[in-house]
């Protein structure tokens, strides 16, 4: 493991955000968004992120892409610390790093033609954006040629995410981040786009990182996971580890609450999904 | 047992669309009955037809019936559902901020869901709203916030609060955990159905989600297309599901599989009023065949049965 490059290294990262002055006399009080969060992501690794509405995993990620600025700490993204670059020098970062976002309604602009919708990354870099490039980014998620020519509101919720991943794909990144992309989905649909997710970051040996809420969506798909609460890292792991024998109150509190048809089955109860030792 | 709620031949439709059709259910005092399936499935429409709150255009048909009502449900006139809604019928919904008045402190609004049905006097509502907050566990102090000083757990406990309020005969719940962390689902869920149990109240519980369904619930019904195409207790359906939607449904949600990919229902759910004629499912199945063109009958009895001309698991029954 030795040799495999580190992909993103976060140290020691601390996001405080002032919030509006409550009286003359005292100062503004401040949330504590992030409190020192170190994390390393290797090359090619599926790595995710867990925790409830709250816990900053989405300040993290917006960290990482450097959409947001840190207070203190260091994210190194292959090699290059850029928690303290100016805008016109992250063009690499802005190439290498892609995201998808949750709702692929309000992620698409509803006045753009698909196909501008998936070369606007390109465009943006100052590439030439082939129609050639634009279908075969349409075909590589599943949706036929001519879904270039038109609006994302023509679309279902799937089919609108497999859009999401197409421009977050087009400028051939080598890391792709997902936040919660498959949590405003439908069952059946959900499926078939984590395999989509699944096989691309197979073809183009991606380095992944999936945030999500969902415990069991995440051991499905990654191989190691952090799971975070009030802005810490609690735990991390191999997901197989984590979600068979967790070792932090936190994390057992959120294995024990996720319910499972195995567990159902066997005769598992509402009052099962609350952990013991809870103030019932 | 006696049945709480009887739905006969229910269907829903928008001018000329057809968005539920034929829907048989009955509920029994105490039972927790799940109706699940994915969007656009006319399980939240079945539900609202039934609690009389349908948006004006759309239509119902069919009867419904609820223990302790002496009339037809369908087609009801407002001034007699009123006096249905929220003593006989209570309902929680998906989003627990629309649902509560946000003008209205939390007390007042508890208090108001007893006094507009008479079963409290104006002195004994106040006390009721308290001892309501302390079956959903939340701080009498609660009595006098108001809804945005809540978080979304604590909103819909307070919906929940405010539904059992009159000791309904059926509750249904609308999604009611989708919009709140796993934590604090557990919680909402293993209120509910204590809320049920202590009552006695039959409960109809709609959800997209398989492993919720068969914590909460010990019968449920498969909705896809406006129809039931299955229906059975919650062990048989999700070990020996019969109707190819239910088991493809099965399969997509088994995340627990050690293959990295996962099983898929091809294609997408229709838009409303598009589904195929004959089966409903028939454009997404791998099993289709010419016959399916025409309606597949119900085969079973109500409490067991299925609608599929190419039912799985015919070879080890």
């Amino acid at each position: 493991m030795s040799e495999t490059p580190t992909a993103i290294q976060v140290v020691d990262l601390v996001r405080d955000y002032p919030r509006p002055r409550t009286s003359l006399l005292r100062p503004a009080p401040v949330v504590h968004a992030l409190r020192g969060v170190s994390l390393e992501v290797k090359q090619g690794e599926r790595f995710g992120i867990v925790g409830e509405s709250g816990c900053g995993k989405s300040t993290l990620l917006r960290i990482i892409a450097a959409l947001d600025r840190a207070t203190s700490g260091q994210v190194i993204v292959e090699g290059t610390d850029i928690t303290r670059l100016p805008e016109r020098r992250l063009r690499f970062l802005r190439e290498n790093l892609q995201l998808v976002f949750q709702d692929p309604m309000s992620s698409l602009d509803p006045r753009m033609r698909v196909r501008d919708i998936i070369a606007e990354p390109l465009v943006v870099q100052g590439h030439p954006a082939s129609g050639q490039r634009v279908r075969e980014l349409l075909e590589e998620v599943g949706l036929s040629a001519d879904a270039g020519d038109r609006y994302p509101h023509q679309f279902s919720g799937g089919q609108r995410q497999r859009i999401s991943i197409a421009r977050a794909l087009a400028p051939r990144p080598r890391i792709l981040i997902a936040d919660e992309p498959v949590s405003a989905l439908d069952v059946s649909v959900r499926a078939q786009v984590l395999n989509l997710i699944s096989d691309l970051v197979d073809e183009l040996d991606l380095t992944l990182v999936f945030v999500s809420h969902d415990l069991s969506v995440v051991k499905h798909v990654c191989d190691r996971v952090a799971v975070m609460n009030a802005g810490q890292i609690v735990e991390t792991g191999y997901t197989a580890d984590v979600y068979a024998a967790p070792q932090h109150p936190y994390t057992q509190r959120l294995v024990s609450a996720i319910p499972t048809l195995h567990r159902a089955l066997a005769g598992a109860t509402t009052s099962d999904l609350l952990a013991k030792g809870e103030p019932a | 047992m006696s049945d709480v709620l009887t739905v006969r031949g229910l269907s829903v439709a928008v001018r000329d669309k057809a968005l539920v059709s034929d829907v048989d259910l009955t509920v029994g005092a105490g039972e927790r009955v799940g109706l699940i399936g994915e969007s656009g499935s006319g399980k939240s429409l079945t539900a609202l037809s039934i609690i009389g709150l349908l948006p004006e255009d759309v239509r119902a048909d069919g009867s419904v019936r609820v223990d302790g009502v002496g009339h037809e449900l369908v087609g009801a006139d407002e001034r007699r559902m009123s006096r249905v809604r929220g003593r006989d019928i209570a309902m929680v919904f998906q989003e627990p901020m629309t649902a509560l008045n946000p003008t209205m402190r939390i007390g007042d609004q508890l208090a108001e869901a007893m006094l507009i049905h008479s079963t409290k006097s104006k002195r004994s509502a106040l006390a009721g709203a308290v001892e309501l907050l302390e079956l959903v566990q939340l701080p009498a102090e609660t009595i006098r916030a108001y809804p945005h000083q809540l978080s979304g757990g604590q909103r819909q406990r307070v919906v929940l609060a405010l539904a059992l309020a009159n000791d309904p005969s059926l509750l249904i719940c609308d999604e009611p955990t989708t919009a709140l962390d796993v934590t604090v689902q557990a919680l909402v869920l293993d209120l509910i159905v204590r809320g049920v149990l202590e009552r006695a109240s039959a409960l109809l519980f709609i959800t997209h989600d398989l492993a919720v369904v068969a914590t909460v619930c010990e019968r449920v019904l498969v909705m896809y297309g406006g129809r039931v195409v299955e229906s059975g207790p919650v062990g048989e359906i999700f070990t020996r599901p019969r109707h190819r939607y239910t088991e493809g449904l099965l399969a997509a949600s088994d995340l627990e599989t050690a293959d990295r990919r996962l099983t898929t229902i091809p294609g997408t759910v229709p838009p409303a009023g598009q589904f195929p004629s004959g089966c409903v499912f028939r454009n997404r199945c791998r099993h289709a065949t010419d016959i399916c063109a025409q309606t597949p009958e119900w085969t079973g009895s109500e409490t067991r049965g299925f609608a599929c001309h190419h039912p799985a698991g015919v070879a080890d029954v």
